[in-house]
């Protein structure tokens, strides 16, 4: 017997981000079994995720049970300023890592629980590179840009722009103290996703609210429906 | 940060891929990296050497990264150019209705493992021609 140190090779032709997008897509499954909408909501940090949040959960808190799942890197202060709405709301450490991916939100949804949950929010990490990359098994994507960050960001960070199904252009009370181009921003937008729906709003005065809080209705109610259709 | 997340994605699928061939070590994964998919080389490579130690099936294995180029083709003069030299806008009729062919890739290719008993050649000595 002849023993030689050799090797083969195994050809696997494989995307990284296959086993992620087959967990991700197992996770909408069961959304739609269980009736949960969630939605990932994406930014950089300090535009403003926390703060749209708390208007939301108040504008549609009577209608939706709302679960809100908070991801950081470290600490706790994002899942207490939600907790104060009324809405249900944990924390996520992500261990140093820049995102969330499949795995990390479905354990993140098992420690929610969604037997009284209607529509779940992932506040992902505030990153508008790596979150994009990986999906979470959302239903749908939004993202903030808020208008200090400027109107260029579609073309810095096009796939985060690429995979959004809305953008929320916060911050708007300061407009004037800004060269934000609104019209250039939509235009950017557009460029990398026609199909994105741009909504300015302000969480400071409440301004645009109504308009995210109907797409929000809208999405879960068809969302709800569409599992009927399944059954 | 980004590269460790599809760092630990890598290991996982070639751990999977490994348990299903009856595979125990690995030796080297090759990676299809476009050249526009936004991961550092370098970076990955940083959080291979430490991810992979962490792998009883990977510990010590090498990650080689093969660069795939990236094209983009004009929808409306119909050629193919290099993204990185001239972006979104066809550097031959000047349009901006342009989409990328190649180049976004994060693709495990192979791996490579350590193939330890290779059967015995078949005799060729006794009188055979070769």
């Amino acid at each position: 017997m002849l023993v030689v140190d050799k090797v083969k090779v195994l050809e696997i032709k494989q995307s990284v981000f296959a086993s992620n997008d087959r967990q991700a897509d197992e996770m909408r499954r069961q959304l739609k079994d269980k009736g949960v909408f969630l939605l990932n909501l994406m930014s950089s940090p300090g535009s403003g995720k926390t703060s749209t949040l708390r208007r939301t959960i108040a504008a549609l808190k009577d209608e939706l049970r709302i679960g809100v799942m908070e991801a950081d890197i470290d600490s706790d202060v994002d899942a207490r300023a939600i907790a104060e709405t009324g809405a249900k709301a944990i924390q996520l450490h992500t261990g140093g890592m820049c995102h969330l991916d499949a795995d990390m939100t479905r354990q993140g949804l098992e420690g929610l629980g969604l037997e009284d949950v209607d529509l779940a929010i992932l506040e992902n990490v505030g990153n508008l590179v790596c979150p994009a990359e990986f999906d979470t098994g959302a239903v749908k994507n939004a993202m903030i840009l808020s208008v200090p960050e400027g109107h260029d960001k579609p073309l810095k960070y096009p796939l985060m722009f690429t995979i959004c199904d809305v953008v929320l252009v916060n911050k708007i009370d300061v407009m004037p103290y800004f060269d934000f181009d609104m019209d250039k921003c939509r235009e950017y937008v557009h460029m990398r996703n026609p199909n994105a729906r741009i909504i300015p709003i302000s969480a400071r005065t409440g301004e645009g609210i109504d308009q995210w809080a109907d797409w929000l209705r809208t999405e879960v109610a068809a969302w709800k429906n569409k599992d009927a259709d399944h059954e | 940060m980004h590269e460790l997340g599809i760092v630990f994605h890598i290991i996982r699928s070639v751990e999977e891929v490994g348990r299903q061939n009856g595979v125990s070590r690995v030796n080297a994964v090759t990676l299809e990296l476009g050249e526009v998919s936004g991961v550092l080389e370098d970076y990955l490579q940083d959080c291979w050497t430490w991810a992979a130690s962490k792998s009883d099936m990977l510990r010590g294995a090498k990650l080689q990264v093969a660069v795939i180029p990236a094209k983009t083709l004009c929808e409306t003069c119909g050629c193919i150019y290099p993204t990185v030299a001239h972006g979104r806008t066809c550097p031959e009729c000047g349009s901006g209705k342009t989409h990328l062919i190649q180049g976004n890739e994060t693709m495990i290719r192979d791996i490579t493992v350590p193939e330890e008993e290779v059967p015995e050649p078949p005799e060729t000595s006794a009188g055979d021609t070769l």
